[in-house]
């Protein structure tokens, strides 16, 4: 066993795969000498070269287009967003092109594919720093939106992504990079299938739902609220789309009240879906209304310290948000 | 590489038999017969200029909507242009999800693509990338109309293979109109080959009627690309004699003087002409390729109106790759 | 032609009554003005009386249900008599004596369906599952959730404590387990009687222990939950403190001996309580500091002194009537009212103004043999006269002999943000002094 990083965990997976597949390469901005913005690819550009960690031009598009092209003709590339805020340009790529790729052919020609995005607040990135767009992606048949929230799931789920024969939008809780650490087995191949969420914590009186830097959040605001008698079962999606409803609903049947944390805007946001799923699966197990507690509906994360900790979820809010729902 | 008589028959050929079945996509719908037809004529030599420079089945394609004699030259069957016009189970770019002439051919190397134009572009940046990865000797032709070198996409996939030198052609076909906007109201350069330049590529600009002209410039841009001397970019001048689709009326955005002008520069027209000279081909010829179209577009469309739909439930599915179902 | 019975206003703010109990059955004759029914509005219970003489026709408000003032509860008339196009219900039919009687037998079976419900409050969608598959009678099962609400936590607790195979049928009421009625604490037996002037915020109480096997739920009844919610707004309102003084009441216990059957011949039962009333009132004449309400903006003081009663209504709970303008009343005319009050609101006859509106409450917890309490405030009031039991003692008197005589403890809890300790002592001496120095 060996303690690592998050962002340890994502260059460890993407290294053992760019080992046992030559098909395998990243691309995307400063990823090669530098080793990428955040680190995530350093060291990789010595060991497989040029050819195989891609510097490409600063044009978000066409590092999707480019890697989807190479898809289709048996790549696997690896294509990383430096920010989830600079996604939008390859918007289009991503949900026309990736996405309906395989439908539109009728399944002649298939985009595997992954495309990395740091996401997420609460590190000072203001508007274009900040941001998290998973709601955008969880939207499209097509797209697999993976958000892990532990170097072993990280590790696990990146493989497994890489070895997808779809386009996976795989989101990394960029605070939580160097912040949350954990036990990744070393030597053993880890391949954590996207699909499943897991049950992260037991508990009775309620059901916390969340995925990435709040699902960390979410772990210690039940720490604090066992210490006042609130057992709360922690559900880490993981993958949002397609979600686990399963998983979901029994959890749902155990506490009768759920909990939705996400940092990303309330209003149409992933924890709408989870509610919708609740409510048209589990209506008569409910005993309290859905509460979602989620980033206000402001077009962005403000840069000003007071103004962001007012923006973003933390374990604060969350144990109040539990303690309200536990004594309804 | 001179070409054979027959092979410039066979060219002449191509590009009727693409004319008449692209007719008949304008009757079957003024018929009621079909839904939308979006039309190549004019176009034609332009298409199957490039396609016989290429190693058909061998390298790759990302098309555009307007190639049906591309993709004819590519193996693509008349029934199956048909059965795509009606929505068929059978045809082959999509089993009937797509709308009609949204290319997609497996066997032929020809990619699936979409509507909102030059996002078929980048892929072909990425196919190139992959070929040079992996050392082989493939090209990739890519496929637009001089509208869709105004998009960003066009921009960033030209920039990707002139940076890293990828097998990687771009035939705009300049057909001088964006659905209704003039190409002077799309550029402030004279030809969309000026826009490669800066881009540092080579950028050629040719008559897009005259099919051997057309494969010539693709010869040498083939060669080099196939050779490791990296992208180009071909432009072909022509005129789109019809309207945009079968739902445009170009009577709002240009006079019917000006389209009988352009006629006079129709491939078929000038084609025949060349061939003409050349001894190649006579009336009696033609008559003849005619008659064959006539039969295998009346096949076509009689297959095609007997073929099943798909079924409601295969809409379904394969949005992943795990649902694709073979057969 | 039929009469219609109304759901009568009763009282100037409320606005809906819930019948609680029908004294007749359809079918059965009534006289008028003989009771007819009982309505409980959010302040009292009420009797109300047939307007009219003939044979209870037909009932529109069923046991339970809750009307608004002026609604049609109930038709009156001839045996057979045929009801209006308003008869309600869209039943426009000759009604037979027999057929009416057997109609009103059997009460339908009550489904649990999610959403508001009148008496329980919201009802989850996952409680009413749980109550539809094990056939639950929720009026049973305590809540413990927002508002009172039954959480499934309370509905698990329910079922683990053995209830699943309990008849529907309530239990006699014997077969309950008693709550240590030897010593009932005083602050329970007082539940106020103005409303608060703020909503009580939700408390944060400890989850009470599920109720272990053998154990049993009973559900609470509105007067508990009232009772229950006025003391902890009390509580957390004002800062209690309380000074108990004693009384020597030689003097009263003559003057009433003396004054009783001349007070019964004008009807009047004296009560001991008629003479700590208007000591009350003589000291809070000398006191105007003490017949006041604590307000934000400052101390409201009463131009009129309304003194309310407690009474003792048993295993019901208790309410507190007002006097008012008790300060406008002799001995007779306070002892009057005492017994008018308490009489009607024993027998569930008080108009709901009747309990509102006092400045000063007496509680005289002595009738059940307590010596001395720590009552708790009737919010927004700023005091409570408690007075425990009179017994004789030996006591030290005048010249250091030792006498017996008749003793009283009295205590005043007050508001100590209103009163300190030796005004409030300072208002207590007085109706100490006023009781011993009784002169009638």
């Amino acid at each position: 066993m060996a303690e690592m990083t998050l962002v340890e965990a994502i260059r460890q997976a993407m290294d053992e795969e760019m080992a046992r597949d030559e098909s395998v390469f990243i691309v995307g901005e400063d990823v090669g000498k530098r080793g990428g913005v955040f680190r995530a690819t350093v060291g990789l550009f010595d060991k497989y070269g040029e050819e195989r960690v891609i510097d490409s031009p600063l044009a978000e598009l066409s590092i999707v287009g480019v890697g989807i092209g190479a898809a289709l003709y048996g790549m696997r590339p690896i294509c990383e967003i430096q920010f989830a805020d600079f996604i939008y340009p390859a918007f289009n790529q991503i949900v026309s092109e990736a996405a309906r790729m395989c439908y539109r052919s009728n399944g002649d020609f298939t985009v595997p594919m992954v495309i990395r995005a740091p996401y997420g607040g609460g590190i000072g990135g203001g508007l274009y720093h900040s941001q998290s767009v998973e709601a955008f992606f969880a939207h499209m048949p097509g797209l697999k939106v993976v958000i892990p929230s532990n170097p072993y799931d990280a590790k696990g789920l990146l493989k497994a992504a890489v070895r997808d024969p779809n386009p996976v939008i795989y989101l990394e809780p960029k605070k939580g990079y160097r912040l949350i650490r954990g036990e990744v087995p070393e030597g053993e191949e880890i391949v954590v299938p996207i699909g499943p969420a897991r049950v992260s914590r037991s508990g009775s009186d309620l059901s916390l739902f969340a995925y990435g830097m709040m699902h960390h959040y979410a772990l210690q605001a039940a720490e604090k609220a066992a210490a006042e008698g609130i057992e709360v079962e922690v559900v880490d999606l993981r993958t949002i789309y397609p979600v686990d409803r399963v998983t979901i609903l029994d959890s749902l049947r155990k506490t009768g009240k759920a909990l939705i944390v996400h940092e990303d805007n309330l209003t149409g946001g992933y924890g709408a879906e989870i509610a919708a799923i609740i409510a048209e699966g589990a209506f008569t197990d409910l005993d309290a209304p859905v509460r979602r507690l989620c980033g206000p509906d402001v077009p962005g994360v403000p840069f000003s310290h007071p103004m962001q900790d007012w923006f973003m979820p933390n374990p604060e809010k969350i144990t109040q948000a539990i303690r309200e729902l536990a004594a309804y | 590489m001179e070409l054979s008589s027959e092979t410039r028959l066979e060219m002449y050929w191509m590009m009727l038999l693409a004319r008449r079945l692209d007719e008949r996509a304008w009757v079957l719908h003024r018929q009621g017969r079909i839904a939308f037809h979006i039309s190549g004529i004019g176009q034609e030599a332009a298409q199957v200029g490039a396609a016989y420079a290429l190693r058909r089945g061998y390298d790759w394609v990302t098309p555009y909507y307007r190639d049906l004699a591309l993709m004819l030259c590519l193996g693509y069957e008349p029934r199956e242009f048909v059965m795509s016009l009606m929505g068929k189970r059978e045809e082959p770019n999509s089993g009937g999800r797509q709308m009609p002439s949204h290319w997609g051919l497996r066997r032929a190397n020809a990619i699936s693509h979409s509507a909102p134009v030059a996002t078929q572009c980048p892929h072909a940046a990425g196919i190139g990338l992959a070929i040079k990865m992996r050392r082989e000797d493939k090209v990739v032709l890519t496929t637009l109309g001089e509208g869709s070198t105004s998009q960003g996409e066009w921009y960033e996939a030209v920039n990707w293979a002139a940076i890293h030198q990828l097998p990687v052609i771009f035939l705009v076909q300049n057909n001088q109109y964006a659905i209704s906007v003039p190409q002077d109201k799309q550029m402030a350069v004279p030809s969309a080959a000026d826009r490669a330049c800066g881009l540092g590529l080579r950028g050629i600009s040719v008559d897009g009627s005259d099919v051997f002209a057309v494969y010539d410039a693709f010869r040498e841009s083939v060669e080099m690309a196939r050779s490791g001397k990296g992208p180009s970019l071909i432009e072909a001048r022509m005129y789109r004699i019809t309207p945009h689709s079968s739902d445009d009326d170009d009577r709002t955005y240009r006079s019917r003087e000006e389209v009988e002008e352009n006629k006079k520069r129709d491939p078929l027209l000038i084609n025949r002409r060349i061939l003409e000279k050349q001894g190649l081909l006579d009336a009696a010829k033609v008559e003849e390729m005619e008659a064959k179209a006539k039969k295998m577009v009346d096949e076509a469309v009689q297959y095609a109106e007997q073929a099943p739909y798909p079924a409601a439930e295969e809409a379904a599915y394969p949005v992943y790759a795990e649902e694709v179902r073979r057969g | 032609m039929a009469t219609k019975v109304i759901m009568p206003q009763l009282g100037e703010s409320v606005v809906e009554g819930t019948v609680t109990h029908w004294f007749k059955k359809e079918g059965e004759p009534i006289a008028e003005f003989e009771s007819l029914l009982e309505v409980n509005t959010d302040k009292v219970d009420s009797e109300i009386p047939s307007p009219a003489e003939g044979v209870l026709l037909k009932i529109l408000a069923a046991e339970g249900e809750t009307v608004k003032a002026g609604t049609i509860i109930a038709w009156i008339g001839k045996p057979g008599e045929s009801l209006g196009e308003d008869a309600g219900g869209g039943s426009v039919h000759a009604v037979g004596e027999t057929a009416l009687a057997a109609e009103a037998t059997v009460p339908p079976a009550r489904s649990v369906t999610a959403g508001r419900d009148r008496d329980l409050g919201f009802i989850s969608p996952v409680v009413a599952k749980l109550a539809a598959e094990y056939n639950l009678d929720l009026t049973r099962i305590q809540g413990s959730g927002q508002g009172g609400r039954i959480t499934k936590k309370d509905v698990l607790a329910y079922l683990q404590g053995g209830a699943k195979d309990e008849p529907a049928q309530q239990p006699a009421i014997w077969e309950t387990p008693g709550e240590g009625d030897l010593f009932r604490p005083t602050e329970l037996m007082f539940p106020g009687g103005a409303p608060p002037s703020t909503p009580p915020a939700a408390p944060s109480q400890p989850q009470p222990a599920p109720p272990a096997s053998g154990s049993r739920v009973v559900a609470h009844s509105a007067m508990r939950k009232r009772i229950a919610e006025h003391m902890l707004l009390s509580k957390r309102t004002a800062p209690h403190v309380t000074t108990i003084m004693e009384a020597d009441l030689k003097r009263v216990v003559a003057h009433r001996e003396a004054s009783k059957p001349a007070f019964a011949r004008d009807g009047v039962n004296l009560t001991y309580t008629a003479y700590f009333a208007a000591s009350a009132v003589a000291a809070l004449k000398a006191f105007p500091q003490v017949n006041s309400s604590w307000s934000d903006e400052g101390l409201i003081l009463h131009g009129d002194i309304h003194l309310g009663i407690a009474v003792s209504l048993g295993e019901e709970g208790l309410i507190v009537p007002v006097i008012r303008h008790a300060d406008g009343l002799s001995l007779l005319g306070l002892a009057r009212a005492i017994n008018d009050l308490a009489q009607r609101a024993r027998a569930h006859r008080l108009q709901p103004d009747e309990v509102k509106g006092g400045t000063f409450s007496i509680t005289n917890h002595g009738i059940s043999g307590s010596l001395f309490a720590t009552p708790i405030i009737n919010q927004p009031q700023c005091g409570i006269l408690g007075v425990g039991a009179v017994q004789k003692r030996a006591v030290v008197v005048e010249g250091d002999a030792i006498a017996v005589r008749p003793m009283v403890y009295l205590s005043l809890t007050f508001d100590h943000r209103i009163l300190d300790g030796a005004s409030a002592d300072g208002f207590l001496a007085k109706i100490a002094h006023v009781l011993e120095t009784w002169s009638g």
